[in-house]
């Protein structure tokens, strides 16, 4: 469709209105997206907490992030007088630009990646380095103690799962022997059967896939993984000091860096925009995307409405001492079944790769450990 | 040399004398943090995809994050008062001038020079990695040892401090 608009143009500024429409459409596709997860979202926690959720403004509430963007547009930009003035300005925008940046490497249809980098998987991390400083910038200028704890808390649990987060994807790198996102996509179409030959549908790609997606939990600061803004501890964490356009684009920052790094999940272990079942491929590529980028949205939200906040301790143990030599022993299983002959014998080899240092690493922590009932100082008496 | 090459050049130059001269300690280390990602552009405008993403990834992403970390936790981040200017900076600054010249004049009458220039080689991620894994494998392994024994050596010094205070 890109290819039949820009026919219309002519040919000198042809390769401009090409880039335009990708740009125009990453932004559009994706802001409307975030205004519908937010949505999404508060219903949703509604419906897990036996409450309504926005239902005031239009019908079931639908337009409710309208009313809340002309909000946040109207308010009053308000900065601390002993703030940083440049840094406290610049800190959102360094969170939301590379963010957007991310999403344009990745293919979400046939043929529709905006731009179809040679080391795309490379970029998308690079790019998105930039949010930490982005975060540290927020919290260290806004001259808040709360702020700036949770901009320490932020980075350390940033720093801790980009480890597992790259670790796993590397396994993915190494089976498809590249870094671009479109090859890899590339590599996982075709069928077993009517089952698509996806990476997560096979005993180290299934576990690549959980660890990735535990590590994105805690890179896009999501439940359970919301230490830096917890909201009961130290009140809303790094950006506790701004107000209006600027805390919305926080929002958006997080939200789109969630998509993005949802994506990235998708075109590596979920098969990007292949079709889920053989005889389903008439249906449109992004259709695909979209649908799973959806289904990954609403499990984020599931696990938000489900699961308590971990302690900062649990949070550091289960990085280094869990997630992480399970990435390491998944790539020595990926590499194996790269070379190993097809058959259960592979199946079998790799599972138990798989399973054995789970189970055995898990009972390992948990020795010297007594779990009893929770007891009560003075609530009891 | 295009007009991108001295807008990229002048970010370097300028967010590195920056962080040489700025008073706060934060500001220095973010415009540092603009300095390697200057030189991450540079990478790419010299069709060097691969290193100036690792640049970016690696500099950027790791140490400019690791220098804001031990500035925040050894000292308070309060501008100093007085100003910075060593008193032996015109020492400095004829020393740098120097090296500068001799590493120049060492590249400009280098044999390599000719053959390089003209079209620049454009290498895939494929390529670079099939080269590491064939012809440099020894300085891999080498780096790779290096930089283990220093991990250990870290955290050695993190536990004895630990055991010190029981």
């Amino acid at each position: 469709m890109k290819h039949w608009l820009v026919g219309f143009a002519p040919a000198a500024v042809q390769p401009w209105i090409a880039a335009l429409i990708s740009v125009a459409a990453i932004l559009g596709v994706f802001a409307g997206l975030f205004a519908l997860t937010t949505l999404l979202e508060r219903k949703g926690l509604g419906r897990m907490q036996n409450r309504y959720g926005p239902n005031r403004v239009g019908p079931f509430g639908l337009f409710q992030p309208l009313a809340d963007g002309v909000k946040s547009l109207t308010k009053e930009d308000i900065v601390p007088r002993s703030a940083d003035a440049v840094v406290h300005f610049l800190a959102p925008l360094v969170l939301v630009v590379p963010v957007f940046l991310g999403l344009a490497v990745l293919p979400v249809g046939r043929n529709m990646a905006a731009v179809d980098l040679d080391a795309g998987v490379l970029f998308f991390f690079a790019v998105g380095a930039a949010t930490e400083l982005s975060v540290f910038m927020a919290g260290w200028s806004s001259r808040n103690k709360y702020s700036l704890l949770g901009a320490m808390r932020a980075l350390a649990q940033m720093i801790s799962y980009e480890l597992p987060l790259i670790l796993s994807s590397v396994a993915v790198i190494m089976v498809a022997g590249s870094l671009s996102a479109t090859e890899i996509v590339q590599a996982q179409s075709g069928y077993w059967g009517i089952l698509p030959r996806w990476h997560v549908l096979t005993p180290w790609g299934f576990a690549g896939f959980v660890l990735f997606m535990i590590g994105a939990a805690a890179e896009s600061n999501r439940s359970p993984f919301d230490l830096p803004e917890g909201e009961s501890e130290i009140i809303a964490g790094y950006y506790i000091e701004y107000s209006g356009f600027k805390f919305a684009l926080f929002f958006l920052g997080e939200y789109i860096g969630m998509f993005a790094i949802s994506g990235l999940g998708i075109t590596l272990f979920l098969g990007g925009w292949t079709a889920p079942l053989s005889f389903l491929e008439w249906v449109p590529s992004w259709i695909w995307f979209f649908a799973k980028l959806l289904a990954l949205i609403c499990v984020f939200i599931w696990v938000r409405g489900t699961l308590p906040r971990l302690r900062m301790d649990q949070l550091m143990n289960f990085a280094w001492k869990f997630m992480l030599p399970l990435a390491l022993i998944n790539i020595f299983t990926a590499g194996l079944w790269r070379f190993m002959p097809p058959g259960w014998v592979r199946w079998a080899v790799c599972a138990l790769l798989v399973v054995g240092p789970y189970v055995l690493l898990g009972r390992a922590l948990f020795q010297g450990r007594k779990y009893g009932a929770r007891t009560y100082r003075f609530a009891d008496t | 040399m295009s007009a991108g090459f001295y807008l990229v050049a002048l970010m370097i130059v300028g967010s590195a004398v920056a962080a040489m001269s700025l008073r706060n300690l934060v500001h220095c280390a973010l415009s540092l943090a603009v300095t390697f990602a200057g030189l991450g552009l540079a990478y790419l405008q010299l069709q060097a995809q691969f290193a100036g993403f690792a640049q970016v990834l690696v500099y950027v992403g790791a140490v400019a994050i690791l220098i804001v970390f031990a500035i925040l936790l050894t000292r308070g981040s309060e501008p100093e008062p007085e100003a910075i200017l060593s008193p032996g900076w015109l020492w400095g600054l004829g020393i740098a001038a120097l090296t500068f010249v001799v590493s120049g004049g060492a590249i400009l009458s280098s044999k390599l020079l000719p053959a390089i220039q003209g079209e620049p080689p454009t290498a895939t991620v494929k390529q670079i990695g099939d080269q590491l894994m064939t012809k440099y494998i020894l300085p891999l392994e080498v780096v790779g040892l290096l930089l283990t024994a220093a991990l250990i050596g870290a955290v050695i010094i993190a536990m004895r401090e630990k055991e010190g205070g029981q």
